[in-house]
């Protein structure tokens, strides 16, 4: 069994979050992957920026950063050119990263900073009650989208590979040991890497849509039922995979890193003796 | 004149070189005029000494960048102007309330909204005061000459480690891009102040206990393992809602700042012990005001010049005075009335003459002297 209380601030628990949210799941999952990688917990940097998941990093005893809403990954920069040694690691909500955020999380892809972001995607704005997000559902009702969700959603996987992340996943807060495995590689991996975790608030969207889900319990299924893995989806067509969120690895490749290429340049002006 | 080697350069890159000799050892930017000789600088002389520079997304993204950067232990810096410092504003708060030293330039030019890109203002003395929401302690300098934007950044950095709080220096078009003469002083010349690190055995439980009204005494990532957020949060750095804490610490962060304010305060007087005419101008401003202030003196006139190298907190102690025993105030700015608010809380209006520009011209003696005279009549 693993012990979870070295990772741990106890005396922080129990954490904010509403039962049924999968981030308490993301969460454990994370802390397993953290505990794999054999990291100094003195050199991990866990930051984050505002919403329910970016409450996690004061539950987790590492350095640990929460910052403002949708600016994890301009903070997380700063830390990690700075201090090449560190370990950084972002969490971050739908809205925190793609909304907000948008903008750093797509010039943290293009730079290939070594970072990992872990996307908590239950698609829709949790803390403030339920407004819709980048990634709610089309159709979904919303606390501002009271007649349905009119807008089309970002897929974070294309979107970060369209970017230069490289390394992008898609797990699920169901299918479990496949997400530690996915963290832990994105961890592992040099370079950007992205796990988009599909999730659900049932609290603040579930209970909103009336017919389609009685429960929590639903929305796992939900997930259960919906995650197609990366090679059956490739046996489907775009029809069959509609309303259907693809899981997996999707994206693993080398290129040059940007901390890494920073201090090449320092070391290259020291020989050049400037 | 002091022996040495003299050089001929902007205040943009007096500037840059006072961030180097203070310590600095991340830049994060975003190009904006007329800011970006300081930015151009760093990002050649940086990686030279083993810096790091990085050009951020925008302007929220670099000092967010810089905060991060300084958390991890290094001097940072970002510079900008009028509009990269609005987007700024949220998180010069989120460093206030985090104790985070940082130094914020905003080389200031004409507003509001894009406005004059080019031309000099001093449009932004107010918003580096109150831009970012909620109370909040506010260190500013305001250099008027290539010199002073040397020696002032120094003086940012050291105000910055010592108070754990961001500061921020008010240069503007007209004394970021003038050339003067100058002097690159040598190590050691000048103080440089280095944050002052807790002995961390093992854990830092309390990383924001502060003794009485002083700053709190952070570790830098890596030596411990702590909390920072930008929540109210009570000793420990974690989220609090206790009214008595929350009182306390907001209270805190700013009289850490009222009540060492002989650390921060600095003016410069001229002629002001017998002053009739008193003169209050910051910056460029300060020295079209110099030159009537000289004019005035030759003529009989009983002139003399107040001038604020910190402008925030606003140094009344020593203003009141001689604001007192002077007939007329007068308050050169190229904005509509920025200073004259300030002046107008420990002076009568009837005895305050304002002279604003806002047309993208720098303040000149002349337009000082007329507008004085038709206020006169």
């Amino acid at each position: 069994m693993f012990d979870y209380s070295t990772y741990l601030r106890s005396a922080k628990l129990p954490h904010i979050w509403c039962p049924g949210c999968g981030h308490g799941i993301i969460f454990k999952s994370l802390l397993r992957a953290m505990a794999k990688t054999g990291w100094n917990k003195d050199e991990i940097v866990l930051v984050s920026g505002i919403g329910c998941a970016s409450r996690l990093p004061g539950y987790v005893d590492c350095n640990t950063l929460h910052t403002a809403h949708g600016r994890a990954l301009a903070f997380a920069t700063g830390v990690k050119l700075s201090q090449p040694k560190f370990h950084v690691i972002v969490v971050s909500g739908d809205g925190d990263s793609l909304a907000i955020g948008g903008n750093h999380f797509i010039h943290a892809c293009r730079r290939n900073i070594d970072i990992t972001l872990v996307v908590f995607n239950n698609g829709i704005y949790g803390m403030t009650g339920g407004q819709y997000s980048p990634t709610t559902p089309y159709g979904d009702k919303a606390a501002t989208a009271p007649y349905g969700n009119v807008e089309p959603q970002f897929d974070v996987v294309e979107l970060a590979k369209g970017c230069g992340a490289t390394f992008v996943a898609r797990g699920t807060s169901f299918h479990v040991p496949q997400l530690d495995d996915y963290i832990y590689k994105a961890l592992m991996h040099k370079g950007f890497s992205v796990v988009d975790v599909v999730e659900a608030c049932y609290t603040t969207h579930g209970r909103k849509q009336k017919t389609k889900y009685k429960n929590n319990l639903d929305m796992m299924k939900w997930q259960r039922d919906n995650a197609v893995p990366l090679s059956k989806a490739q046996t489907m067509s775009a029809e069959e995979l509609k309303g259907k969120f693809v899981t997996g690895i999707h994206h693993e490749t080398e290129r040059r890193e940007f901390v890494e290429n920073y201090q090449a340049l320092i070391d290259s002006l020291k020989g050049g003796k400037k | 004149m002091k022996e040495g080697k003299y050089t001929f350069v902007q205040g943009n890159i007096a500037c840059a070189e006072g961030a180097l000799y203070a310590g600095c050892s991340f830049f994060g930017g975003y190009p904006i005029t007329p800011s970006t000789e300081i930015a151009e600088f760093m990002s050649e002389k940086l990686p030279l000494r083993g810096g790091k520079f990085i050009q951020m997304e925008d302007e929220i993204a670099s000092i967010g960048s810089i905060i991060g950067a300084a958390l991890s232990g290094a001097k940072s810096m970002t510079s900008t102007s009028g509009p990269g410092f609005s987007l700024m504003q949220e998180l010069i708060g989120y460093a206030c309330i985090a104790e985070v030293p940082c130094v914020i330039v905003n080389v200031m030019r004409g507003g509001p909204s894009t406005g004059l890109p080019t031309s000099p203002a001093q449009s932004d003395l107010l918003q580096a005061k109150w831009g970012t929401h909620g109370d909040h302690p506010t260190i500013a300098l305001v250099p008027n000459s290539v010199e002073e934007m040397f020696t002032e950044t120094v003086r940012a950095f050291n105000l910055a480690e010592y108070f754990r709080t961001p500061v921020i220096i008010l240069g503007d078009e007209i004394i970021g891009h003038m050339r003067e003469k100058f002097r690159l002083p040598e190590p050691g010349e000048l103080e440089v102040i280095d944050r002052k690190l807790p002995d961390v055995d093992g854990l830092c439980r309390l990383p924001y206990r502060a003794d009485g009204k002083h700053p709190a005494c952070l570790p830098n990532f890596g030596a411990s393992r702590f909390h920072v957020t930008g929540l109210n949060h009570d000793e420990s750095g974690f989220p609090t809602m206790d009214p008595s804490i929350v009182q306390e610490s907001n209270s805190r962060i700013i009289d850490k700042i009222y009540h060492q304010r002989e650390l921060i305060d600095k003016v410069e007087t001229k002629y002001c012990e017998d002053a009739e005419m008193l003169f209050l101008a910051v910056g460029s401003a300060a020295r079209a005001a110099e030159e009537v202030v000289e004019e005035y003196r030759r003529k009989g006139i009983k002139a003399g010049l107040f001038r604020p190298v910190t402008l925030w907190p606003f140094p009344k102690k020593q203003f009141i005075p001689y604001a007192e025993k002077a007939k007329k105030i007068i308050v050169p700015e190229m904005n509509l009335g920025q200073l004259r608010t300030v002046v107008e809380r420990f002076a009568r209006s009837e005895k305050v003459i304002p002279v604003n520009l806002v047309n993208g011209e720098p303040l000149d003696p002349e337009f000082i002297m007329s507008t004085i005279e038709k206020c006169s009549k």
